[in-house]
């Protein structure tokens, strides 16, 4: 007699604790195999699109910070950049090298958060993620010393930057940049050929080639399906044109080569970091910017490599103090798009390494 | 009162307290080793090195409200953490502390732990399909498929211990020790050791409660002191298969100079830190995974150990010890890797329509 068996529907979320803020996941399961799956975005949704049309521009900065929270730093540039595209503003060789060394910074410290979270949901009991953040604290210090905050930094303004690095800024940072690598390699020891880490993640949850492409996957994700395609390289922006640096990438696109690219991504950065502090010339600060920005009417896609992909702002301007039209191109919210090619046919625990190994944020993802 | 129901009374009084104590020790213990594997201070605000961190746990869960969900099966939803409770102190009646001292020294002492511990799981899944939560289910069909599966190779890996010895009684095998099992056993006890924690759902098999997947699995719904009976049980299973391990392999209460309960508690502790650090330092598993590595690698392994042991008691009962310890662990590390080169665990993938 053959058993018959139920599909059953299993909800993931909006509140749990893998799914990176609230999200939720309408699984069909047969057993513990998911044979289909249904993500349900929203739960986070501020409308800060709409409410940044009814500011100034330099009041939207904030809202850029509130995005990717793990990567405010990188937020505040690409939108900063898009305005001081718009309005015609030229920014100073100091800052510029300051933007450098902080998108790094704010990369390492948003991949040691996401390759945590990811190990993390891969049930290893939080000690890499404590680990991973012992590091994002120092850089978390850094952006402390030179913002005054320690999340949701604001510190870009147009045309440079609210105030220079203080002074203790960079022998810290020459300090941390002879560590890191070490804690790096410390990582890797523990993870990189555990057995287990290796059988829960090779080969699982694989984005093919195309399918990344097309689903505009950006950043680590795409880079891990084998595209060697990196704004920083691709569509040079701020100095990065100036600073040697190789774009990691991964042929599978399973969950491993994901935490790889990061990994590998992490060393590439502290390389640049390197140069940028090395090269860093004195001088201004701030470029000329009017203190109410007015910028002429038109419009503007400007974009950067950010921790977790292409993070564009397209701003409309009609000439008046506020934007017409502000919207943000989140890569979070992208590279989910292909979440269900990547998770139905295999196992909760399975969901839970991929949609990890994705790294997201949802207050990316929702906006 | 006759002899019997003193011995009876003193005993449980003395198991009892014993377990609690060494439940509320081992939590303390973890949270103070798994904080420094993980580089923070670990809890030390409540009394000295945060010793009653344990004591304001207990209390926070005692006095929590008690919650059943309404459309759960109120009946086996309020009994299954006694039925997963229970068993678990039974099973200290017949580990030794000391030369006989025990509650009962059963001649079938090891089978009665084997068959008393299985219940357990009954418990469990009780919980998982009483609650009417879809988390506490996929925790419950999870229960049985791995605590089922991985009682094979316990059982199998101390036959070996039971075939070199001739006794069943817990305290004969320790008294046939007069070089710890483990020595003569190696293989027999890194499958032991391995099933035992998948039995206890300890990391890396802990896909029972699986924290980031299903939230809590077959407790999801449990608050109070419900929950606070599985926290007990939980613990006091590790300290049970600590205890067990200990009898069987390390020698028992048997060492040099100190008391023999110290040696007890001193080797139940080495194998409970040893649970510890592997917490703390791996990942978990996949179901499919972990059901292969119980019957594709140690239910073979536990085979080739009793084979071993047979060939060893009959081929050669008089070979000098030196020598059978250096074949035994020679043939441990030998059948390891050489299991590890031959059992595939499967793609874990199914293609879905």
């Amino acid at each position: 007699m053959a058993i018959k068996t139920e599909s059953f529907i299993l909800n993931i979320g909006p509140q749990h604790p893998s799914t990176h803020g609230v999200f939720r996941l309408r699984l069909i399961l047969d057993g513990e195999v998911i044979t289909d799956l249904e993500p349900v975005f929203g739960y986070l949704h501020r409308g800060i699109e709409k409410l940044a049309e009814g500011r100034t521009y330099l009041q939207d900065i904030p809202f850029t910070d509130r995005l990717d929270y793990l990567g405010s730093m990188t937020n505040n540039h690409a939108y900063v950049m898009a305005v001081e595209k718009l309005a015609g503003i030229t920014v100073p060789e100091r800052a510029e090298y300051i933007r450098v060394i902080l998108d790094e910074l704010q990369r390492i410290a948003s991949h040691l958060a996401g390759l945590g979270f990811f190990l993390n949901d891969l049930g290893a009991l939080q000690t890499p993620l404590l680990y991973m953040f012992r590091e994002r604290e120092k850089i978390v210090e850094l952006f402390d010393m030179c913002s005054g905050q320690r999340l949701n930094y604001n510190y870009y303004r147009f045309g440079g930057f609210v105030q220079d690095l203080p002074e203790e800024f960079l022998p810290a940072l020459k300090k941390l940049l002879d560590t890191l690598p070490g804690f790096i390699d410390e990582y890797e020891q523990l993870i990189s050929t555990n057995e287990i880490v290796l059988i829960r993640t090779k080969g699982v949850g694989v984005l093919k080639r195309e399918l990344a492409i097309n689903s505009s996957a950006a950043g680590p994700v795409l880079r891990a399906s084998g595209v060697n395609w990196d704004i920083r390289r691709n569509d040079p922006y701020s100095i990065y044109d100036r600073f040697e640096f190789d774009i990691p990438t991964a042929q599978n696109g399973d969950t491993y080569d994901r935490y790889m690219v990061r990994i590998r991504e992490m060393r590439q950065s502290v390389r640049i970091l390197r140069q940028a502090v090395k090269d860093l010339p004195e001088g201004e600060i701030m470029g000329k910017a009017p203190k109410l920005l007015k910028p002429p009417a038109g419009e503007v896609y400007s974009r950067i490599e950010g921790p977790k992909g292409e993070l564009g702002f397209y701003l409309v301007s009609d000439g008046t103090d506020k934007p017409y039209r502000w919207r943000v191109r989140p890569p979070c919210l992208l590279n989910l798009s292909a979440l269900k090619d990547m998770v139905v046919g295999w196992k909760v625990a399975d969901l839970m390494a991929i949609f990890g190994s994705i790294d997201i944020v949802m207050g990316e993802v929702d906006r | 009162m006759s002899d019997f129901w003193v011995h009876l009374l003193v005993y449980l009084v003395i198991l009892f307290g014993f377990v609690i104590v060494s439940v509320l020790l081992f939590i303390w213990l973890e949270r103070r080793f798994i904080g420094r594997f993980q580089l923070r201070p670990g809890p030390n605000r409540a009394g000295p090195f945060g010793l009653l961190q344990p004591i304001a746990d207990a209390i926070k869960v005692l006095i929590k409200e008690d919650i059943i969900p309404t459309e759960s099966d109120k009946g086996v939803f309020w009994l299954a953490p006694l039925v997963a409770f229970v068993p678990v102190m039974l099973m200290f009646a017949a580990i030794p502390f000391a030369d006989g001292a025990m509650l009962v020294d059963l001649n079938i002492g090891i089978l009665y732990i084997l068959a008393v511990s299985s219940v357990t799981v009954i418990g469990i899944f009780m919980a998982g399909w009483s609650s009417n939560s879809k988390y506490s289910l996929l925790g419950a069909m999870r229960t049985i498929a791995q605590e089922v599966s991985y009682e094979i190779p316990l059982v199998l890996s101390i036959l070996g211990v039971v075939m070199l010895t001739g006794s069943l009684s817990m305290n004969e095998i320790v008294k046939a020790q007069s070089v710890p099992f483990v020595l003569l056993q190696p293989l027999g006890f890194f499958v032991y050791l391995s099933a035992a924690m998948a039995e206890i759902n300890r990391t890396p098999f802990d896909l029972l409660e699986a924290e980031s997947e299903i939230i809590a699995g077959f407790h999801t719904e449990y608050s109070g002191m419900k929950f606070g009976l599985f926290y007990l049980m939980e613990y006091a299973e590790v300290l049970a298969i600590s205890a067990i391990a200990t009898t069987l392999f390390l020698g028992g209460w048997q060492g040099p100079l100190l008391h023999p309960v110290i040696w007890f508690i001193t080797k139940v502790l080495i194998i409970f830190m040893f649970i510890i650090w592997v917490r703390a330092t791996i990942p978990r598993l996949r179901i499919d995974q972990v059901m292969a590595f119980g019957w594709k690698f140690l239910l073979p392994l536990s085979l080739a150990n009793l084979v071993i042991t047979a060939f060893e008691i009959l081929a050669a009962p008089d070979m000098n010890t030196a020598v059978l310890i250096g074949i035994n662990i020679a043939v441990m590390f030998g059948l390891i890797l050489l299991f590890s080169r031959f059992y595939k665990l499967g793609g874990g993938r199914v293609s879905v329509k």
